[in-house]
This record gives C-alpha cells, structure tokens and sequence, in this order.
C-alpha cells in the first residue's frame, strides 16, 4: 500500500507542472497517475495528467465530451490496449506498481481493477452465469461457494432481493437499471480493488440512476471508486474527489466541495457554472 | 403554410408507397408464378412413387434416389464448409484486426462468392476426380464425395461472409465488458460472442444449405449422377436438381411430368428452409 508521503518521497513525482497534488489528509493514494500522456494514433489525447487516487473514496471525473476523461478511465484498466493504434505513456502507479509496463499481467490488473461501461452490457446467459462467469476465469470454487459468491456480490449491488427467484432466467430480460446493478455485481463480484464507473447511469431513468448513487455511496466502503460523469449533480453528489477536465488536460483537481464552492482556476468556475461545455 | 408543406409531404408519401408496394408485387408475383408453375406442370407427377421409387424405372420410377442423394451432398458440402467457414469468419471478425490480411481474404472471399459454379464444379474435377485414378486402375471416380467437396465450395463463402457480419454486429462494449474481467480472447470468442451471434451464423448455414441445394453445374463433373440408389459418398452419387435439368430434356413428357415435380418439391425445400432460417433470425431479434 503506497500512501503519500511514500509517494511524494519518490522521483518524478510533482515535476509535471500540471501534477495536481493534494493534501487529502490521511488518505493514502491507492492509484497514483504520473506524467500520462495518451496517444490515438498521431492525435495527443491526454496531456502529462498527474493525480493522485484515493483509497476507498470516490473520485468523479467531469468534464465536457471529448475532453479525455473516459479515456483516463479506460487507461486504468488497460482496455484501450484491444484497440490498434493507442498508445499510453507514463506512469500509473497501483500499490506500488506500473500498471502500464507491458511486463504487468493483464489477468491480475483486470482482478484488481473493475470496469462498468455506460450502457448495460448483460452476457447472454443466465443472471447467475453472468456473476459466475468472471470468477470461474480467475477462482476455482466449489458448488456452494460459488452459489456464496454471487449472492454476495448481487447483495452488493443491491439487485438480490429482485433477482433470487429467477437466477436461471435469462439476464436480457431484466430492466436496464437491473442490468447495470447486475454488470456492477458482475464486476465487484472478482473482489477488485478499483472500480472504474464510466458514466453508469446516462442510459439509465431518474429512479435507476438514484439507486446506483445510493449504491456507490455502499461500495466506497470496499472500493476505491473512479466514476466518469457527464452529470455535474452526479459528481457533486456522490464524490468525494472531483477532477475536471479540458482538452486532454487536467485543469484543476480537488475536494468535490472546493471544486464546486470556490474552484482555483477560471475554466473550473466556467464549466461548473455552465458558461460552457 | 404548414398544411401545404403537409399536403406535400403526404402526397410523396404515397407516391413513394406506391412506388415500393409495386415493386414488392413484382417480386411476390414471380415467387407465386413460379410455384404455380411447378406445381400446376408436376401436379400429374406428385405420386407416392416420387419418394419411394429410383429413376431407373423411367416413367414408372420416382426420383426417391436423387432426393436421397442430394441431402447426401448437401449434408457433406455443409459438414465441410461449416467447420471451416465459422472458424475463418471468427478470425476476420475478431483476430484480423491488427492484420493487413483480413481485408484481403475478406476481398478474395466476395470473389469466391460470385464465381461461376460451374468452373469450382471444373476445379473439383481438377484437383479431386482427376487424382483419384492413380487411387484406381487408371479409372477416373466421379463420387459423391467430390460433388460434397464442390458443394462447400459454393456455401464456404456463404458462411465466412455471414459469421463475420454477425460477430461484427455484437457490440464492442460486450466483448470489453468480458475483457475487463480479465476474460482471455479466446474464451471471449468461443463463450460469449459465438454465443450472441449464434442465431445469425446459423441463418448463415441454412441460407448457405438453400443455396446449394439448387445447384446443378458444379455436379455435373463431380457426382456425375447416377439412376440407382447409393448411400456410398465413394460411389456416383445422384441428385435432384441433376436430374430436373436431364428429365426437361427428354423427349417423354411422362418423364418431363417427374422433372416438373422435382422442382416443386426442390423449390418447396428452399422455402422451407428460408423460412426456417428466417424465423430463428427473428427470433434472435426479439431476444436483444
């Protein structure tokens, strides 16, 4: 576990002039963003982020589209790299080590970090198959284990008391806030460390979206939490730590209250107060 | 002015309904003509005696042996072409990405797809029957076999063209919602992308088995035909599209009588199993 005093003690860190480095008092940083520059092809995407993750909060990204924060969050997980042609350099630092060297096993990043996307991508099989699935790659468990496991982890997203009846029906035929709480128990299911929510509630219904607030709220007791937003509300509501984004630079990044009360920079104040994006 | 722009629009409306409706009647009229045809001309042929007897016997014969024999080379031509054809639809749709091959052969595919078949039916003559003398005492073999190899020729293309725009079709987000678990490729591939786009690949295979079973030039230098029964895929082998373009050449109209009834049951065949392909693609649209 790296905190910061580690952190800070450590070369490189701090020499990018747009690190932003924050006093978030005795948190230690579970994920720590260093010089990260991202490429799609010959177009510079991200531009020399610096951040620091903390453990077990909430960390909001905002920003208007095409300002790089999903590509941040896809960084974080190193989905990107299925695609030709992206490149990230620089460093992500989680527990102590790169993420982005090529030597890091993809199958333990991917344990350690979970991903839910914006529109609810159930697997066509049975609701208990698609909590069962991820974990029968990773962990071998017995019959009654298994059947734990994935109670526990539909317990997690708020989804069991709808869904115990009918775990061998099929997962397509649930809602579509059912069907994101299902990808959430799915993903917290392989017990990652980090979970990467990508703007998880935009396909998603006023009631629905509450539910998986409320729901993000429960897991930042477990999970360190990094969620993409396109809705300002969203992130003043449910972070702690909000990072606001702009043309592939991190413009200004800080307790949620400050960033939404008296923000450092112009551009924050404009895009919060929505003079733009 | 906002009830003239609506008149306007509503009388495109109907001119272009019209348009589309007229041009569906035409398609329906040719399916409905030619099925009144081969049914009206092969009605006198529609016996029991159409199923149960061998073309051997002529006007008193059925063509029992070339139905046999055409689902033997339409069983083969699918049994090889499938295995192929999925497995190299997958590789274009999911591994060729990074390769400068995959629109290559995805190219060199469509041209397989609309060669000639009479010159794959050649090709199979070529690199099949010809050999097979030196297997023999010098004598050429046509056999069921080959008819099957020439066959998979024509509905390989079919299929690779098919399960590669089905697996294209699966959202990307799908394949890395699996990849995020740290689901390998393969896995991702065979359990749950296959999975999804199972029902289009199978519409595939039928569309693919309704397009060869009609097919009468490439067998004519590979199965050669035969007027006997034979469930040997080693032996010349029979089918019923051979035997509809044989029997409309012959100067008995009995025997013209069966070649009409053939097609009927041939063109029945075809819409069944369009339909059949239809209906599982339907329903794998109500599932999404």
């Amino acid at each position: 576990m790296t905190n910061m005093n580690e952190v800070a003690s450590q070369p490189g860190f701090g020499t990018s002039p747009h690190h932003a480095g924050v006093d978030l008092g005795q948190v230690p940083a579970k994920m720590t963003v260093r010089d990260l520059n991202f490429y799609y092809g010959e177009f510079h995407a991200l531009k020399h982020i610096g951040l620091d993750v903390p453990e077990k909060k909430v960390t909001a990204i905002i920003g208007p589209s095409g300002c790089g924060k999903s590509t941040l969050l896809r960084i974080f997980n190193r989905i990107y790299a299925i695609y030709p042609g992206m490149r990230a350099a620089g460093e992500i630092v989680l527990d102590g080590e790169n993420i982005l060297d090529p030597k890091y096993s993809m199958n333990r990043l991917r344990s350690k970090v979970g991903m839910v996307f914006q529109k609810p991508v159930p697997f066509p099989m049975t609701i208990f198959e698609n909590v069962a699935y991820g974990i029968r790659h990773h962990e071998r468990l017995g019959r009654s284990a298994m059947e734990e496991r994935v109670e526990q982890a539909l317990r997690g997203a708020a989804l069991w008391d709808e869904v115990k009846d009918k775990l061998k029906q099929s997962a397509l035929g649930l809602s579509g806030g059912q069907q994101q709480r299902l990808c959430i128990a799915r993903g917290i299911a392989l017990k990652p460390e980090v979970l990467l929510l990508d703007e998880p509630t935009s396909a998603l219904d006023p009631i629905a979206t509450s539910r998986i607030e409320q729901l993000v709220e429960e897991l930042k007791k477990d999970f360190t939490i990094v969620i993409v937003t396109h809705n300002m509300q969203q992130a003043a509501r449910c972070s702690d730590m909000t990072a606001f984004m702009y043309m592939g630079e991190l413009i200004e990044f800080d307790k949620t209250e400050k960033i939404f009360t008296k923000p450092d920079k112009k551009q924050t104040e404009d895009y919060i107060t929505g003079r733009f994006g | 002015m906002s009830t003239s722009l609506y008149t306007k629009r509503r009388i495109k409306n109907i001119i272009a309904m019209t348009l589309s409706m007229f041009a569906t009647a035409i398609g329906l009229l040719f399916l409905a003509w030619i099925l009144w045809e081969t049914l009206s001309q092969g009605i006198a042929g529609l016996k029991p005696q159409l199923f149960t007897k061998i073309s051997a016997y002529r006007e008193e014969g059925g063509l029992a042996n070339a139905m046999v024999g055409s689902l033997i080379l339409n069983i083969l031509g699918i049994l090889i072409a499938t295995p192929i054809g999925v497995c190299a639809g997958t590789w274009l749709a999911e591994y060729s990405l990074r390769s400068k091959l995959g629109p290559t052969i995805r190219f060199l595919n469509d041209i397989l797809l609309s060669a000639p078949s009479i010159v794959l039916g050649l090709f199979v003559y070529t690199i099949v029957v010809l050999p097979s003398k030196y297997l023999t005492d010098g004598n050429v073999t046509f056999s069921g076999l080959a008819g099957g190899i020439a066959l998979a020729l024509i509905a390989l293309p079919v299929i690779v063209r098919t399960t590669d725009e089905m697996l294209r079709l699966v959202p990307g987000t799908l394949r890395e919602a699996a990849l995020s678990l740290g689901v390998p490729q393969w896995k991702l591939t065979m359990q749950i992308l296959v999975r999804s786009a199972r029902s289009g690949i199978v519409t595939g295979i039928l569309l693919a088995l309704a397009r060869i079973s009609g097919e009468t030039a490439p067998l004519l230098f590979t199965a050669f035909g035969n007027n006997f029964m034979t469930f040997n895929p080693l032996d010349k082998m029979p089918s019923l599209p051979q035997i509809i373009y044989e029997y409309t050449k012959d100067p008995s109209p009995d025997i013209n009588v069966l070649a009409w009834a053939g097609a009927f049951v041939l063109t029945m065949f075809v819409l069944a199993l369009s339909l059949i392909a239809r209906f599982a693609f339907r329903s794998k649209v109500s599932h999404d």
